[in-house]
C-alpha cells in the first residue's frame, strides 16, 4: 500500500514546478549551444591546428585538473566532506617546488643533473604537500570528526584562507617566476598539420595519467586500497575488520595531498608563475571537475578533470565567445550537472551506500 | 578459565538505561545464547563488547584482559568478531574482496612494499588470497568469489558475513540473529554450521537469537535479558521452564511459545 502510494507521488512530482523549470534551462541552454556552435561553424572558419591546439591545451589542463579532483573525492568518498583547503595545499606544494628549483639553480644542478632535478622539485613538491595535508587533518578536521557535517566544511574554508594568508605573509604578495628547467623547454610541431605540444605539456599529461593509473591499482589491488575502500563503505565494520579507521584517514589525506602537490609544481611549470592565489581557482574547478565525474568516485574525478579541462579550452572557440569566459562555461556546467545530474556524470560509486 | 567476563556493565543513553548492570562470562569452546524480548539491550551489549559503544561503566575482561577504553580495531585484533542482525557487507566489493578486509590486521607488510611489490608482500598476498578462498569453500561460497556482495542471495550474504568474520581469526564470534530472515531448512543448515565453527575451528560463539528451536538446540547455555537487565541464565531447559522468563517474553499465563516442541 504503501509503495504504490509513494509511487504515485513521484510520478505526479515528475510535472511539478521545479522539474518544469530545469527542462527549460535544459532547452535554453540547448538551443544557446546549438545557435553559437551552428554560427562558429557557418561563419568563422578556424583552422584545425587552431583546434588541435585547444585540445591540446584542454588535455594538460585536464590532467592537473584531474590530480587535484582526486584528492577531493578520495577525501569525500571516506569522510563526506568537502575539503576546500585542497587547492590551498596545492599551492603550497607548488612554492616548495619553486623553492627547491631555485635552490638547484643555485647549486647548477639543472643543467647538469636536468632530470634528477625535475624529478626533485617535483618530489619535493609532493613530500611538502603530503606533510601540510596531514597536519591538516589531524589540527582542522579529526576533533571534528563527529560534529554535524556542516561543521568540518567551514573549518575546511577557515583552513583554506588560513593558507592563503599565511603564504601571502610568509613568502609575499609578489609574482614568482617559475623558469622552466631547460629539459621541458620548448615542444615540438606534430608533423604538418601545425599543431604545437610543449614539452610541459607531454610531461603533464605523461604523469597525470600515470599517478592517475598508479592510484587506480593501488585502490583495487592493495590491501591498503581495500582498507579505504571498506572505510568508505562503513567505518564501523571496517573497524570491526580489524581496520584502523584513523591510519586510513590520514593516508587518504596524505595520497591526496600528494597528487595535489604533484598537480601544484606542474600548475607552476606549466603557468611559469606561482603566487599564494594560485591554488584558489585551480582549486575550485577541480571540485567542479569532480561534482561533474561524481564525488566520490575515483574514475569519476579522472573523467570530470579531463572532460572540464577540455570544455575549458575548446568551449570559448566551439561557442564563437572569447576565452575569458572559460570560468563562466566551467561554473555553468557545475550549475548544470548539478540541476541534471546531482551524482555526476558517472555516479557515485565509491560510497553508494550512504550518500 | 572464563574467556569473556563483564563485570556489572552499565550502558546509559542519556535517561535511558539500555544495559543495566549485567553480569555475566563465557567459558572457553562454549556456545552461549543471548535471548529477550525486542529492546532489551541485547545488540546493545554486543556494540559494547566490540567497542562501538563505551560502557557507562563496568568492567568487560576477554582473555584476561580489559577490553574498554580499546577501539573496535584493537578489539578484532584481540579475537573477538561479530556479525550483524541487519547484514553489513561491503556491498561494492566482490566476496572475495570482504574476506580480504577481514584478514586485513594480519598481514604484515606496509605501503611501500605495496608500491615497490617487494617479494615479501607479493608472498603475503597470495597467501591471504588463498586462505580467503579456503573460507568461503568453508562456508560454501566456492563459486561465489568474484561476485559483489550486493548481488548475492540473502542466504549467501550470511554465510559471508560469518566467513568474514571468521578472517580476523577470532577466538571469540558474536552472532547477532543469525537465522533472522532464514526458512526452517535454511535454520537447520545454519545450526549444524554454528556447531562446525565451534567443533572445527576451536571457537567460542555467543549468538543473539530469536528462533527458540536454535536456541534450544545447539546452546551449552542460555542467558535472557529484559529491559537492560540479565533475568535469568542456565541450561536451555532450565530458561524453558524459567518462569520469570516466560513472563518477560509473553507476560502472564503464555508458557507454549518456549515450551517444548
Amino acid at each position: 500500500m504503501e509503495a504504490t502510494t509513494s509511487k504515485k507521488l513521484s510520478n505526479r512530482s515528475r510535472f511539478n514546478l521545479g522539474s518544469i523549470a530545469s527542462m527549460l534551462v535544459a532547452v535554453v541552454v540547448g538551443a544557446f549551444i546549438v545557435w553559437r556552435v551552428g554560427l562558429v561553424i557557418t561563419t568563422k572558419h578556424y583552422p584545425m591546428s587552431l583546434w588541435g591546439l585547444q585540445l591540446a591545451n584542454g588535455l594538460v589542463l585536464g590532467g592537473v585538473y584531474a590530480l587535484l579532483a582526486l584528492g577531493y573525492t578520495l577525501v569525500y568518498g571516506i569522510l563526506f566532506m568537502i575539503n576546500f583547503a585542497h587547492g590551498d595545499v596545492m599551492m603550497i606544494g607548488a612554492y616548495a617546488g619553486f623553492f627547491s628549483l631555485q635552490w638547484l639553480k643555485s647549486q647548477g644542478l639543472v643543467e647538469t643533473q636536468p632530470v634528477f632535478s625535475l624529478l626533485f622539485v617535483l618530489f619535493v613538491g609532493m613530500i611538502v604537500a603530503m606533510i601540510v595535508g596531514i597536519v591538516l587533518e589531524r589540527l582542522a578536521y579529526r576533533p571534528l570528526r563527529h560534529a554535524p557535517r556542516l561543521v568540518p566544511l567551514i573549518s575546511a574554508i577557515g583552513a583554506s584562507i588560513f593558507l592563503e594568508q599565511a603564504a601571502l605573509r610568509i613568502f609575499g604578495p609578489k609574482l614568482r617566476v617559475y623558469t622552466k628547467p631547460p629539459l621541458i623547454q620548448g615542444g615540438w610541431d606534430i608533423g604538418s598539420t601545425g599543431i604545437f605540444v610543449t614539452r610541459t605539456g607531454v610531461l603533464i599529461m605523461v604523469m597525470s595519467l600515470l599517478m592517475m593509473i598508479g592510484l587506480y591499482v593501488m585502490i583495487q589491488y592493495t590491501k591498503v586500497g581495500k582498507a579505504m575502500r571498506a572505510v568508505a563503505e562503513d567505518q564501523q565494520t571496517a573497524a570491526l575488520m580489524g581496520v584502523d579507521v584513523d591510519q586510513v584517514i590520514v593516508f587518504t589525506f596524505a595520497l591526496g595531498s600528494f597528487l595535489g602537490g604533484a598537480a601544484g609544481v606542474m600548475l607552476g611549470f606549466h603557468n611559469g608563475q606561482v603566487d599564494f592565489m594560485v591554488g584558489f581557482i585551480p582549486g575550485l574547478k577541480a571540485f567542479t571537475a569532480a561534482v561533474l565525474g561524481g564525488i566520490g568516485n575515483v574514475p569519476g574525478a579522472m573523467f570530470g578533470g579531463v572532460f572540464l579541462g577540455l570544455a575549458e579550452s575548446l568551449g570559448p572557440t566551439a561557442l564563437g565567445i572569447p576565452s575569458q569566459y572559460k570560468d563562466v562555461i566551467a561554473f555553468s556546467l557545475l550549475v548544470l550537472v548539478l540541476i541534471f545530474r546531482p551524482t555526476g556524470l558517472l555516479g557515485e560509486i565509491l560510497s553508494e551506500k550512504k550518500a | 578459565m572464563a574467556l569473556l567476563e563483564a563485570n556489572g556493565v552499565v550502558k546509559q543513553f542519556g535517561g535511558l538505561i539500555a544495559v543495566n548492570n549485567v553480569v555475566f562470562s563465557i567459558e572457553k569452546g562454549m556456545i552461549a545464547s543471548l535471548i529477550g524480548p525486542n529492546g532489551a539491550g541485547k545488540t546493545t551489549f554486543f556494540n559494547i563488547i566490540t567497542g562501538f559503544y563505551q560502557p557507562t561503566s563496568g568492567d568487560i575482561i576477554f582473555d584476561g584482559q580489559s577490553l574498554v577504553g580499546l577501539s573496535t580495531d584493537r578489539i578484532t585484533a584481540r579475537g573477538v568478531s561479530r556479525t550483524f542482525q541487519n547484514i553489513r557487507l561491503f556491498a561494492n566489493m566482490s566476496a572475495l574482496e570482504n574476506v580480504l578486509v577481514g584478514e586485513h590486521c594480519h598481514l604484515r607488510s606496509g605501503v611501500v612494499g605495496a608500491i615497490l611489490h617487494t617479494p615479501g608482500t607479493m608472498r603475503e598476498e597470495a597467501q591471504a588470497e588463498a586462505r580467503a578462498h579456503e573460507l568461503l569453500d568453508f562456508v560454501g561460497l566456492r563459486n561465489r568469489a568474484d561476485e559483489l556482495a550486493k548481488n548475492l542471495p540473502y542466504g549467501d550474504q550470511r554465510r559471508l558475513e560469518i566467513a568474514r568474520a571468521l578472517a580476523t581469526e577470532p577466538k571469540l564470534l558474536l552472532l547477532d540473529e543469525p537465522s533472522a530472515g532464514m526458512n526452517p531448512i535454511e535454520t537447520e543448515d545454519l545450526t549444524q554450521f554454528i556447531r562446525r565453527l565451534r567443533d572445527e575451528l576451536d571457537l567460542t560463539i555467543l549468538l543473539i537469537e530469536h528462533h527458540m528451536r536454535v536456541v534450544m538446540n545447539i546452546s551449552d547455555r542460555v542467558s535472557v535479558m529484559d529491559l537492560g537487565e540479565l533475568i535469568a541464565e542456565g541450561a536451555p531447559e532450565e530458561i524453558q521452564q524459567n518462569q520469570r522468563v516466560i513472563e518477560a517474553y509473553l507476560g502472564t499465563g503464555g508458557d507454549e511459545m518456549l515450551g517444548a516442541e
